[in-house]
């Protein structure tokens, strides 16, 4: 039996939406589900029928900033979201802006959240959601997720309701570029695979809740990987300013490895920068 | 404590007569202590020279924690850290003339173990933290940590210089207020 899925736009670039396209084995994934309507997928019923008739569906996905003013043609979306959140048994924001306001924070807010924090309006039915953030959502985070809620899994949540599986982690987690961290080399140019981005180029990997770097995005990459700094665009904070810079007083990063306090970051600092790791410091092959 | 009672004589000489010319047996005269019973303790003169870096480190670095953990501003931790500065060159002043005599005048002996930062670290990291908290408050200018360190402590370390060189017409606390000030004007917004 196919679990009934609506996925409902509101303030929101579609970047989700097309994100999920690129899900590896999305015609699996529609033998087991079925859109009763979604945006760009071909589904059951029209954005008219879902506003008008009485729909079964088991999943609410909510994509984009909640705004009360509004509306697609006649229809305001926060009345379908009221009527669905009742109806479904789950409910997933996908992407930041649906978690926490994203890009859209100052036109909408989050489902629950505005960045850090939790509102009021729709606490009656958060013990039903399930976050998935990100700009945009991983696609296979966001099809595991429903998976495990499809298979009646008792999923683990963090604070702001993400599924520990993939947030618990930081996008540090797994970058190849650990080695650089760890003895303070960033030495980085753009899309080069040498250096370690967190000290000069903006990366915020290490305080960034998600699982970039253990699940690959289209199963071969990640931004770091790739020679990007990590945005955090998992994190209630999202979007911060001057993405490219690692913002510092004194030369101190402002944003330190999550949960490592000051005094121990310094500490480590000091005594890695004494070393000179000569295989670090120059090209991998420079023949 | 032995072991601390050892440091404590050898620094005293080592900042009055110099690394080189001070004698593990020097030492071990002061203490009415054998030779031998020192190397039981430290293996080599320099790894004894070493250990007392790191103690003076982190006995300034754990009342720079003191004053950075205090909820006030960075003006008056400005004036504390050089009080304490100060206090420790009249009280102790051969824990400053080691820093400035051995520590940054015989680099060699620093080299097996004590690279960079490495014996300094507890105060370096409590400078550190002083700045970088400055900056975060609003007080201080963001600029490269080295320029505004060299202002702070060559200033700080130029005046114990003179006081022990005789020029200083005043004592040390004499000057505390103004060179506060001086320091604080220079590094702020």
């Amino acid at each position: 039996m196919k679990t009934k899925l609506l996925w409902l736009s509101s303030l929101t670039c579609n970047g989700n939406a097309h994100s999920f396209l690129n899900y590896h084995e999305l015609s699996l994934f529609l033998d087991n589900f079925e859109f009763i309507y979604h945006p760009i997928i071909d589904s059951s019923y029209t954005l008219d029928d879902i506003a008008k008739k009485d729909i079964e569906c088991d999943i609410l996905l909510i994509e984009g900033a909640i705004s009360k003013e509004l509306k697609k043609g006649d229809i305001s979306v926060i009345d379908m979201i009221k009527k669905y959140a009742k109806k479904a048994y789950r409910i997933v924001t996908v992407g930041t802006c649906a978690s926490f306001g994203g890009m859209f924070k100052n036109k909408g807010e989050g489902l629950h959240f505005l960045q850090e924090r939790e509102l009021e309006e729709f606490r009656y039915f958060k013990d039903k959601t399930v976050s998935v953030s990100g700009c945009p959502v991983h696609p296979e985070v966001l099809a595991d997720t429903l998976y495990m809620i499809k298979r009646g899994y008792d999923i683990k949540l963090d604070k702001f309701l993400r599924p520990k599986e993939f947030f618990s982690y930081t996008v540090h987690n797994g970058c190849t570029r650990n080695e650089y961290f760890e003895y303070k080399i960033d030495n980085h140019n753009y899309g080069e695979k040498e250096g370690c981005l967190f000290y000069d180029h903006g990366c915020q990997a290490p305080y960034t809740n998600g699982s970039c770097n253990k699940i690959l995005w289209n199963e071969v990459n990640s931004k770091t990987r790739a020679g990007l700094a990590c945005f955090g665009c998992t994190q209630p904070q999202f979007p911060k300013e001057n993405l490219f810079f690692t913002k510092k007083n004194m030369g101190i990063p402002q944003y330190l490895p999550l949960g490592v306090a000051k005094r121990v970051y310094l500490t480590l600092a000091g005594i890695s920068k004494t070393f000179k790791i000569e295989r670090l410091e120059k090209k991998l092959f420079d023949d | 404590m032995k072991r601390e009672q050892i440091m404590n004589a050898a620094l005293k000489l080592f900042a009055k007569n110099g690394f080189y010319t001070t004698t593990i047996p020097d030492i071990a005269k002061k203490l009415n202590m054998s030779v031998g019973n020192i190397y039981n303790y430290f293996k080599s003169k320099d790894i004894l020279a070493q250990e007392i870096i790191k103690y003076i480190s982190s006995y300034l670095g754990e009342k720079l924690k003191k004053i950075n953990l205090e909820k006030i501003s960075t003006k008056e931790k400005t004036k504390k850290i050089v009080k304490i500065y100060f206090q420790t060159a009249k009280n102790q002043p051969e824990m400053i003339d080691y820093f400035l005599r051995v520590y940054l005048s015989n680099r060699e002996v620093f080299k097996g173990g004590c690279e960079g930062m490495i014996c300094i670290n507890e105060f370096m990291v409590e400078i550190m933290i002083y700045f970088e908290e400055g900056v975060r408050a609003g007080e201080l200018k963001d600029q490269d940590f080295f320029s505004a360190f060299g202002l702070f402590m060559g200033y700080l370390g130029g005046m114990v210089f003179l006081k022990g060189e005789g020029i200083l017409p005043s004592d040390l606390d004499y000057y505390i207020e103004d060179i506060s000030d001086n320091i604080y004007k220079a590094l702020s917004k």
